[in-house]
């Protein structure tokens, strides 16, 4: 035993078995993520169940599970499957649990029909009849899939130009309107008339009824064409063409038609806004906000860290004081993030926002401007959060550069500043390279903050728009973290919605990744360029 | 604040006294000739004590050095003939916790005057540390950082007087196809020639060195001795060597150290074959130190 110790060989094992644990756990979280999170988007084949006592169920199965027997040891283990029956407006609810030993038969009819729909979730079930103007054109299965697909395509394109109306055309009026309404209240507290501001309110009110002549008209023509479906049992529904957003037949389709059908609703979720609370659609609000957030926080972070780090190494006479601050800074780390929240509510929102809005936009209160949660509040408030990370890490590159570098540059007749923003500076890069990267890291995943300081469920604007001045600071925003939160927790289908929290958690770890890449590979090209050459 | 540092102690010299040798050992300078005359001496030291904290480094030192020569110091490691060679561009002044009395003049510029700015000084007096240290910059960038930081942002001259610093300092040749290349890629040897041209592009009138060579392989070393002689027409050179060959090799005027005391200072020539001292000798010839 004594011999086995001083070769050293249990410390080894030790220091092994760390690095072994904290790995597993590591790529053991990783693959939960990705084995839930990556097949979300296969469409998996539709079973018809058949049961016992008669009745049928459609759908996909999504889990299997042993049924608790609690006080008989030995009885016979019975399992359960979870099937994605779909039709929430028809039958209350998506999911739906069967035993094994309630089944009678299960089959995989060819001509069952997955709808993605706009409301209401998935339908699961058969085409029955296609009709234009209430006279059908197709019906039975097949023809009226022959006939729909085509006229699919018209219907979601009739869609998104009544979508792109609404939403930009007279979001653009609406907003226009507001901004004039703002002039005119102006107007009136400082006692000017406004008469000529009224005039282009009306002429705007007019531009607006035009439009709304235009969605009247479209949403006419997006009536036309319905599709009349049946469920497995016998329930009819009559749907909008244009309510559907993808149709597929599972079933019928090779490998190479479902991925297809994979890679669409990847690009779907990638880029569209999100549907039915969240748990339908697409996160690219939330990826937007959240690269957005980060990057004003990083905008905000680095000169500051960097400049107090600066001080603290550079400047401040080494002694009780600053090793002080120096602990403090170290332990503002350690505080908890919704502190920092409160704070940023406090301090941000209230005192600076509410200063902002008394002095700047005094005629749109009592409905505050910048007196409310924000994409600029926020990543100030992340900023504070992350700042003590950036200022330990400048301070470790600082004290880095060799001394003989300052000496030369100093005997050159160079001042304390030149030789520390020409030659000090650049040499501490890594070291500041490494803050930014732990800081992004760590504003990408927080969420706590953020929930009082301006994230909010579903923003109807993105923080940067073609309307003037293009960025809007005071803009509440969607974040990946806080998408998880909602979608996981606070969502009222959270079946339907459990797979999305893994995407969506994988979305996030891959863009922390990503920009962490950015950053590192900055940081490398740095460091080779700066290596000392070995004599 | 480097300024308050190195003056705050500091006591105007009474008078100009003689030029003496051996001003810290009285007893065993007695009966020798006390002053060494240096043609055109271009640095005067007076009474020049300082201390580190409660540590005194340098006792009492009176010296001049003259233009155009070799001078170099030389003594046991912490005899303090570095601290003395970084008091003549006030280099020490970056140390907290100094104290100097006594007076340095270049020309007619008392340096430890209040007043007087230490980067001023700097551009000077160049100085070629122990270590090479080139910036982790190109070549260009790093000889043309000098003038860069005193203003001269034409490019035209900063190409002009790289390549005359390059030249001097006898890299040009090796480096002229290269010049947008890292530093850093250079030898040990080049780094150090590297250093010594980037000291002259702020064109000095004083170039201290400090070991320059106590890093460098014997052919590196040969080539910055030669150099030096080239450089000595132009510069007053100041060099700090603990190696007794190089000191007799390539200075004009020596300086033994021992303690912070100045024990012995003459023409090199005279110091090597009859040190006026029995110590002097004993250090030359390796019997300790």
């Amino acid at each position: 035993m004594k011999n086995l110790s001083r070769r050293g060989e249990p410390y080894i094992w030790i220091t092994g078995g760390a690095l072994a644990v904290s790995l597993v756990m590591t790529l053991g979280l990783i693959l939960l993520i990705l084995v839930n999170g990556m097949g979300v988007f296969w469409p998996s084949e539709m079973v018809k169940v058949t049961l016992k006592d008669g009745a049928v169920a459609l759908g996909m199965v999504r889990n299997e599970e042993t049924i608790p027997t609690p006080g008989e040891a030995d009885a016979p283990v019975k399992h359960r499957i979870q099937l994605q029956v779909g039709n929430r407006d028809l039958y209350g609810q998506d999911f739906r649990w069967i035993d094994e030993d309630a089944i009678q038969g299960r089959e995989i009819p060819t001509e069952a029909i997955l709808l993605e729909r706009r409301e209401w979730g998935h339908f699961c079930g058969f085409l029955k009849e296609l009709r234009v103007d209430g006279t059908a054109i197709a019906s039975g299965p097949e023809a009226v899939w022959r006939e729909m697909v085509p006229k699919l395509a018209l219907a979601q394109r009739l869609w998104n130009q009544l979508r792109a109306i609404e939403k930009d055309d007279m979001g653009d009026i609406s907003r226009r309107q507001e901004s004039l309404r703002l002039k005119v209240r102006r107007r009136q507290i400082d006692g000017q008339p406004a008469d000529d501001l009224e005039a282009k309110i009306a002429a705007l009110r007019e531009e607006f009824n035009l439009k709304s002549e235009e969605i009247k008209k479209l949403r006419a023509e997006m009536e036309r064409s319905r599709v009349i479906l049946t469920t497995v049992d016998g329930k009819e529904k009559d749907l909008l063409l244009a309510e559907v957003v993808r149709a597929l037949r599972p079933n019928t389709m090779g490998f190479f038609g479902k991925s297809g059908i994979y890679a669409g609703r990847v690009w779907e979720f990638l880029w569209d806004e999100p549907r039915e609370s969240n748990t339908e659609g697409g996160v690219f609000p939330a990826i937007f906000g959240t690269v957005m957030m980060v990057f004003i926080m990083t905008l905000a972070v680095v000169p500051l860290g960097v400049l107090a780090a600066l001080y603290l190494r550079e400047y401040a006479r080494q002694g009780p004081l600053v090793r002080a601050v120096r602990i403090a800074v170290n332990n503002l780390a350690g505080v908890p993030s919704i502190v920092f929240g409160v704070f940023g509510l406090g301090f941000f929102i209230y005192f600076v926002g509410g200063s902002i809005d008394r002095i700047f936009f005094p005629e749109a209160l009592p409905s505050p401007t910048y007196g409310t949660g924000g994409i600029l509040w926020a990543s100030l408030t992340m900023a504070l959060l992350t700042v003590p990370v950036v200022i330990v890490a400048t301070e470790e590159g600082l004290a880095a550069v060799p001394r003989d570098y300052r000496n030369g540059s100093l005997a050159l007749g160079a001042n304390k500043f030149e030789t520390t923003w020409r030659i000090v500076l650049p040499n501490a890069m890594p070291g500041i390279l490494t803050g930014v990267i732990l800081a992004m890291a760590r504003a990408a995943g927080e969420v706590a903050p953020l929930m009082i300081t301006g994230v909010i469920k579903l923003a109807p604007t993105l923080p940067v728009d073609g309307l003037f001045p293009f960025v809007h600071f005071e803009r509440k925003f969607m974040h990946l973290g806080f998408h998880i939160y909602d979608v996981g927790f606070q969502s009222p289908n959270v079946e339907a919605a459990r797979p999305m929290v893994y995407t969506t958690t994988f979305l996030l770890l891959v863009i922390v990744v990503g920009l962490n890449l950015v950053a590192i590979t900055a940081r490398n090209r740095l460091r080779a360029k700066l290596r000392s050459s070995t004599f | 604040m480097e300024n308050r540092a190195a003056t705050a102690g500091r006591k105007t010299p009474d008078e100009a006294r003689p030029l003496v040798t051996g001003s810290g050992a009285p007893a065993e300078a007695s009966g020798l000739p006390e002053v060494v005359d240096v043609p055109s001496p271009l640095i005067k030291l007076r009474n020049l004590v300082f201390h580190y904290g409660a540590v005194e480094a340098l006792k009492d030192i009176s010296l001049d050095i003259p233009r155009c020569q070799v001078t170099a110091f030389i003594g046991p490691s912490g005899c303090g003939k570095s601290t003395l060679l970084r008091c003549l561009n006030r280099m020490n002044d970056l140390i907290e916790g100094i104290r100097i009395q006594g007076s340095i003049h270049i020309g007619d510029l008392d340096i430890y005057a209040p007043g007087v700015d230490p980067t001023a000084l700097r551009k000077r007096v160049g100085m070629v540390f122990q270590r090479s240290n080139p910036f982790p910059k190109s070549i260009f960038e790093n000889v043309a950082y000098g003038p860069r930081i005193h203003g001269n942002r034409n490019r035209t001259d900063l190409v002009g007087i790289v390549e005359k610093s390059l030249t001097r300092a006898g890299l040009w040749e090796e480096v002229k196809d290269r010049l947008t290349h890292s530093a850093l890629e250079l030898s040990g040897g080049q780094q150090q020639r590297l250093c010594i041209a980037r000291a002259l592009a702020v064109d000095p009138e004083v170039l201290l060195m400090d070991e320059p060579c106590s890093a460098l392989d014997p052919v590196s070393t040969a080539r910055i001795e030669e150099l030096l002689f080239e450089l000595k027409k132009q510069y007053a050179i100041v060099i700090v060597t603990h190696n007794m060959q190089q000191a007799g090799r390539v200075s004009d005027y020596t300086a033994f150290l021992l303690e912070g005391r100045l024990v012995e200072y003459s023409p090199t020539e005279r110091m090597f074959t009859k040190p006026a001292l029995k110590k002097t000798e004993d250090y030359i010839t390796g019997r300790f130190g």
